[in-house]
């Protein structure tokens, strides 16, 4: 599904290098996580994985079933299956988050070559999936994360995955700002998209949500580069003493 | 003091190429006295403070540069909304186009048919709001469109008309010069909403005189033609008194030079008058907003809300000002300017004032300029949604706001539907 090799990037504005060498191969169906410090380039990676601005790649690649996702725009790497959950949910005021999801949707759908969907489609869909992420109608017509609240930002990202249905998910910190509701919430909303061909790729400080998303592998990641991998085991012993032993024992 | 030899020289070659109309009835006099304005405070110069981002040069001039009509596939703009068709096709009305002027609740004539009867209503009002918009600041384009004004309509309204009206202009000559002067007085507890529509002419020269008795409500909606070499200067004088409702809303896009003056006399307890523009240039594009409030009773709200969005290379002025007179407390005045650059070639100028004698008063104003945000437009590409189409969503969001004005959602709908089209068909 996703395969990374050897993938440097550093800032675009400075010589500041960021990703030292990334490797990562995530198989069909797979969910990985990847752990590590502040400031060790996970949210880097996300980034440079989805196509933001501000970072440049100086070496490796990073591709999505074969394609070089490096070479694409945003769009396309979209329509071709990547999804990133952000953060930090971005606030557009004056678009209706319906409008927002409707537009996305048939515009991958239009970029694959596929009939758009009608409003009364759409509206069928988004109802039903809406509904058992706890999305009221109201909270469909507002405008795009304005005036939602952290949980609420963090359900209208996963409700979007599951309208874009994308092959290779990459959720960024989902579980930060979240409370223990609204993250089982969050993770029931992950998990109902499981399945043999769909791989995720978790990035988390904490284990608590492991517990919830269940991972196959887990990979610690520090100055750069993922310095451990290992099962879900990995994640426990993060957690129980912290990165200090795992960056002794690596360096 | 004596005007400048320049401007002198410059008024008397404009007025050289312009006679005043023949039959002007009962209009002659206050015709008379605006060329005798005219004459006194000179045409505008880029040197005049009231000019200084904007050269009036090209509306000032004794020719009009020429324009050629642009040919579009478009619907009409309010195409599909029932109203009252008034058409001038390069500033002459054409009454074959036009509706039967006869409504329920309203009085509409030809400015020149009005002129001759004996006694007329309009005659209180014709030159006359222009001439009290003269002080504090002089606006010698709209003195020199009362001197000659060569066609308008005037419409009195008595009762609550079922229909808008609707003022059409169409531009098929690509010389042409059009001085229009339309003149409205809303009676007590009457209402209309009034449409305009179209380039016009090559150049326009338009006065629209408001005057809106007790509890009256004037609503006016305007979209600005779209060839992109048409040329206008624009004024409203509106009065407005005691609880009563104005509110004029205009959509500009494409226009080479586009100089959109309001200025309104609050001078009854409790009225509102709002005014609001949305502004979309691409290119060679200049287009002034100048907007002149005066509060002169208690209780009064206003509020100016302008955007505009511009790229290569286009121009946005907006020159607003709120004036609370002494003893006007309880004025609640609210301004915005905003402006969306789309490129680092575009400029938007912006100068707001204050200026307040009363010791009671809220007032507040706000202007911005920036670029389409980043975040926003990586979070909608980052969904799949082609650049192209984030920005013109990003940018429909952004005049939004200023379209939320509109009251009726018909007609908002119709401009919104609009833009998303103009917004599409860039360069």
């Amino acid at each position: 599904m996703l395969e990374i090799k050897d993938l440097c990037v550093k800032l675009a504005e400075e010589e500041k290098q960021i990703l030292k060498g990334v490797d990562l191969t995530i198989g069909d169906g797979q969910v990985h996580a990847i752990m590590g410090p502040n400031g060790s380039g996970k949210s880097t990676l996300s980034y440079v994985l989805s196509g933001k601005g501000g970072y440049t790649v100086t070496g490796g690649s990073a591709r999505l079933d074969g394609d070089d996702l490096l070479g694409m725009d945003p769009e396309d790497r979209a329509a071709a299956g990547l999804f990133l959950a952000f953060q930090y949910p971005v606030e557009i005021p004056g678009v209706g988050n319906m409008t927002f999801l409707r537009t996305a949707v048939n515009s991958q759908r239009k970029n694959r070559g596929e009939a758009e969907l009608s409003a009364a489609e759409f509206l069928k869909v988004i109802r039903k999936k809406a509904k058992t992420l706890k999305i009221d109608a109201e909270m469909l017509k507002r405008p795009v994360n304005v005036g939602f609240s952290g949980g609420e930002k963090k359900r209208n990202e996963i409700l979007q995955m599951a309208m874009l249905e994308p092959k290779m998910c990459v959720l960024d910190e989902t579980d930060s700002g979240l409370d223990v509701d609204a993250m089982k919430l969050v993770s029931e909303g992950v998990n109902a998209l499981r399945n043999g061909k769909r791989s995720f790729l978790v990035i988390t400080h904490y284990q608590r949500l492991l517990d919830h998303i269940k991972p196959d592998v887990v990979h610690i990641m520090a100055a750069g580069r993922i310095v451990k991998t290992g099962g879900p085991d990995l994640a426990l012993e993060v957690e129980k003493n912290g990165y200090a032993d795992i960056l002794k024992e690596v360096a | 003091m004596a005007l400048a030899k320049i401007k002198q020289d410059a008024t008397a070659e404009r007025l050289a190429g312009l006679t005043l109309p023949e039959g002007a009835g009962w209009a002659s006099a206050a015709r008379k006295d605006a060329v005798a304005r005219l004459r006194q405070s000179g045409l505008p110069g880029r040197r005049d403070e009231y000019w200084k981002y904007t050269d009036p040069a090209s509306l000032a001039q004794a020719g009009a540069i020429p324009a050629a009509p642009f040919p579009t596939e478009e619907s009409i703009v309010f195409g599909q909304i029932d109203r009252l068709k008034i058409v001038f096709r390069d500033g002459v009305f054409d009454a074959a186009a036009s509706d039967d002027l006869a409504m329920d609740g309203i009085e509409i004539e030809r400015l020149c048919e009005a002129v001759q009867k004996d006694i007329h209503w309009a005659q209180e009002y014709f030159g006359v709001l222009e001439m009290r918009g003269q002080t504090p600041v002089e606006r010698p384009l709209a003195a020199l469109n009362t001197g000659f004004a060569s066609d308008g309509v005037v419409i009195r309204v008595t009762g609550k008309p079922t229909r808008p009206v609707s003022l059409i202009y169409l531009h098929d000559n690509e010389t042409s010069d059009a001085i229009l002067h339309h003149v409205i007085r809303v009676e007590e507890g009457a209402a209309l909403t009034l449409l305009e529509n179209g380039p016009a002419a090559a150049r326009l020269n338009k006065v629209l005189e408001v005057d809106v008795a007790a509890r009256g409500a004037f609503r006016h909606i305007r979209a600005q033609g779209r060839d992109p070499e048409r040329r206008a200067v624009t004024h409203i004088f509106g009065r407005i008194e005691r609880d009563s409702l104005f509110k004029s809303f205009t959509l500009t896009a494409n226009g080479a030079m586009t100089r959109n003056d309001v200025v309104l006399e609050i001078t009854g307890d409790n009225a509102v008058a709002h005014v609001a523009g949305a502004a979309l240039g691409d290119g060679d594009f200049h287009h002034d907003d100048t907007v002149f409030i005066t509060h002169d009773a208690i209780g009064g709200e206003s509020r100016q809300v302008f955007k505009k969005v511009l790229r290569n290379g286009a121009t946005g002025v907006f020159q607003g000002k709120i004036l609370v007179k002494d003893g006007a407390q309880k004025t609640d005045g609210y301004q915005i300017s905003q402006a969306l650059l789309l490129d680092g070639d575009s400029q938007f100028l912006a100068k707001p004032e204050l200026e307040i004698y009363a010791d009671d008063v809220a007032c507040s104003h706000g202007s911005t300029s920036g670029e389409i945000d980043d975040d926003a437009l990586f979070y909608l590409r980052s969904r799949g949604v082609p650049e192209a189409t984030a920005q013109d969503l990003l940018t429909r969001a952004f005049l939004a706001e200023v379209i939320d004005e509109i009251d009726d959602p018909v007609i908002a709908d119709d401009l919104l539907e609009r833009l998303g089209a103009w917004l599409q068909r860039r360069g």
